[in-house]
């Protein structure tokens, strides 16, 4: 077995599940210069709801493919509204406070949000309906699994998607122009609250893709599920340069490798000193030389097509 | 005038009324949100079981009648809430303590209640360390880690000789795995590799991948069953073959459900006996069904614990913890768990721990190790 290739390929994926989620806090500070704290809670969201809706349907015996692709919609269709209900509720009202504002209320938001599901899930692990017939394959000596590849195949395409969908069409062009100047393209005839809507509800619907990969990765959904992802992802959308599309990509990606080569290898290296569980050092020290050698994060300039 | 005596007599009957029945307040600890509130939910539910039951006999403390009522404190399975929220039962006037989950809240807890002289009785904590610190008034139901890693350890080595662990780092964690470590080593068996992990992680495909490449027989997790599950999980589709052991943290319910398919031929030690073997575990199981539906793990314990700490009350005819802590120490009960007595630092004497394999998705018990001798 390659260890090192198994490494790399178990970093992958978990950055390819980074990546999704670190889009929805760059898409948003692009546009708004935002921290939504509360995206890894749509995140939490979307993964409760998938496996929800997904225990329903096969307890009912519905076919396997069209189960998924109902959780899928279900959760896409929860996170949307609640990411666009919360720009109206909680950031829309202090869009011109000062930056503080904002930034305590998506905290509180974010609170609110967990609540919410610990009161409508309880506090019990959601465990994925066992659904997937798990293969396993042998490749060059490191194994992968048939959910893994659809993982890293779903987060190509939506990811793909989305820069389609900001470099290529009207709503994308209205994006970067919001993120570029607001006041401006709002004299330019763009609607600013749509747009800004419009972001929230792209950036949801990619929190609700994720959270059903990583509940059908793990096998679990919690209701604090969304913290630590959010601050994973968050700290990827900065390593890759926050406000960045292809930034948070590669933020994620490399925060994924990471952290997997830091857990597999920070004991041999440190001589048993330091166990596997500060593999999250490596990780946060990578980010802390990026932050000081490029503040704005590695791909993280003011590009035009940010957004 | 007159509305005034009214009133003034009304008041009057209220404060006796109120008078008449004291009540007489226990607390009961355990994280009751967060990635364990499952298991911290079945022993608040199993302490309250004891004390309605209590209730519902008209106890009384010499001579008058009592209730009780089981204060819930939550914390959160971290050792800086457990003292908060210890202090907070001291201040309130808790009698004496059902708790906590955690032995890494446990043991920092039990200096609060020490100092103040309120009996703690843990349904939970098997760390060896919180009956080790000299105080009088920490007691536990559960066999400690040390006969719980042993147990483990001589299994291991019965199925291969090659052995790696897992830790969470918590205290609980870490001190089932030096004790599995220890026993391993006695026993013949080589350890090839020592992970660690944290209490809230869900991927381990990367330390699994390192302890893979050392080729191992067995793996040990000293941990709980939201990380346990995953592990197990990720080991299969790792194409990992090896045997999985863990303690009584992953001997659940809770894991069955969410490790599924993978759950197969896992092994996990549990002190006490089993719940279907316990002398009142069929009875517990239906009443503590009635109320709350599935026993995780460590309801009867608590249950238990709430009965010996009341008990030690009525037979000391006051619920002051300097005059009912040496009846604590005296304790011969048979308890849902099988007879109850502690040994000079408070722990239970000849407490058993059992194995457990997952066969056919059910815990089913392979071995029973130590424990009184039967009847």
């Amino acid at each position: 077995m390659d260890v090192l290739l198994q490494q790399v390929l178990n970093g992958l994926i978990l950055g390819s599940l980074y990546a999704m989620v670190a889009l929805g806090y760059t898409m948003v500070y692009g546009i708004l210069e935002l921290i939504n704290f509360a995206h890894g809670e749509i995140v939490m969201l979307g993964a409760m709801v998938a496996v929800t809706v997904l225990a329903v349907l096969a307890a009912l015996g519905v076919p396997v493919p069209l189960a998924l692709l109902s959780a899928l919609a279900a959760a896409v269709a929860v996170c949307v509204s609640t990411g666009v209900l919360v720009e109206r509720v909680a950031y829309r009202p202090l869009r011109n406070a000062p930056r503080l504002a904002p930034l305590i209320t998506a905290i509180g938001v974010s609170i609110v949000l967990q609540n919410l599901a610990m009161i409508v899930w309880g506090r019990q692990y959601l465990s994925f309906p066992p659904v997937l017939d798990i293969q396993i394959y042998e490749v060059a000596g490191a194994t992968v699994t048939n959910v893994q590849i659809l993982i890293v195949a779903v987060a190509a395409v939506t990811m793909g998607g989305l820069l389609v969908l900001v470099r290529r069409t009207r709503l994308g062009r209205a994006m970067r122009a919001t993120a570029q100047n607001r006041e401006v393209a709002g004299l330019m005839g763009v609607d600013v609250n749509r747009v800004i809507a419009a972001t929230f509800a792209v950036g949801s619907a990619l929190a609700a893709v994720a959270g059903l990969l990583i509940a059908a990765y793990y096998g679990i959904a919690h209701y604090n599920m969304g913290f630590i992802l959010g601050l994973k992802a968050f700290s990827a959308a900065v390593l890759g340069g926050i406000g960045n599309i292809p930034g948070a990509l590669l933020g994620g990606l490399l925060l994924g490798v990471i952290e997997s080569l830091g857990a597999g290898y920070i004991g041999d290296l440190t001589g048993g000193f330091l166990g596997s569980h500060y593999q999250d050092i490596f990780a946060f020290f990578i980010l802390i030389l990026v932050l000081v050698f490029r503040p704005s994060g590695l791909l993280g300039e003011r590009v035009p097509d940010r957004a | 005038m007159r509305s005034k005596l009214l009133i003034a007599a009304m008041l009057a009957s209220a404060t006796m009324g109120v008078g008449a029945v004291e009540t007489i307040k226990v607390g009961v600890v355990a994280p009751l949100t967060g990635p364990q509130a499952h298991l911290g939910k079945d022993i608040e539910n199993g302490a309250r079981l004891a004390v309605d039951a209590i209730n519902a006999t008209n106890p009384s403390l010499g001579g008058k009648p009592v209730q009780f009522s089981l204060q819930a404190e939550d914390d959160q399975a971290d050792p800086k809430t457990a003292t908060v929220v210890a202090q907070k039962l001291v201040d309130e006037g808790a009698k004496g303590v059902v708790g906590h989950l955690n032995s890494g809240a446990s043991i920092p807890a039990s200096r609060i209640y020490s100092d103040n002289g309120i009996p703690q009785v843990s349904p939970a904590s098997t760390a060896v360390a919180y009956t080790h610190q000299g105080f009088k008034t920490t007691f536990r139901l559960m066999a400690n880690d040390s006969q719980q890693g042993k147990a483990l350890g001589q299994y291991a080595v019965k199925l291969g000789k090659r052995v790696a662990v897992v830790d969470d780092r918590t205290a609980y964690g870490q001190g089932l795995i030096d004790e599995v470590v220890k026993a391993v080593k006695a026993a013949g068996g080589e350890v090839v590799g020592r992970e660690y992990t944290t209490d809230k992680s869900t991927d381990f495909t990367a330390i699994m991948t390192s302890i893979k490449a050392k080729k191992p027989d067995v793996v040990v997790f000293g941990g709980m069953d939201p990380q346990a599950a995953p592990m197990v999980r990720q080991m299969r589709t790792l194409g990992m073959k090896t045997h999985f052991m863990g303690g009584d943290g992953m001997q659940s319910a809770e894991f069955l459900k969410l490790a599924g398919n993978s759950a197969e031929g896992a092994i996990g030690s549990s002190p006490g006996l089993p719940l279907e073997k316990m002398p009142g575990g069929a009875d517990f199981t239906k009443r503590f069904g009635e109320k709350f539906g599935k026993v995780q793990i460590y309801a009867p314990f608590s249950h238990d614990a709430a009965v010996v700490l009341i008990q030690a009350m009525l037979r000391a005819g006051s619920a002051e913890p300097a005059q009912y802590l040496p009846e604590l120490g005296k304790t011969q009960v048979d308890g849902v768990i099988g007879p109850i007595a502690f040994d000079d630092k408070g722990d239970l004497k000849d407490g058993p721990v059992t194995l457990y394999q997952v066969k056919d998705g059910k815990w089913q018990a392979v071995e029973t190790i130590g424990g009184p001798p039967a009847k």
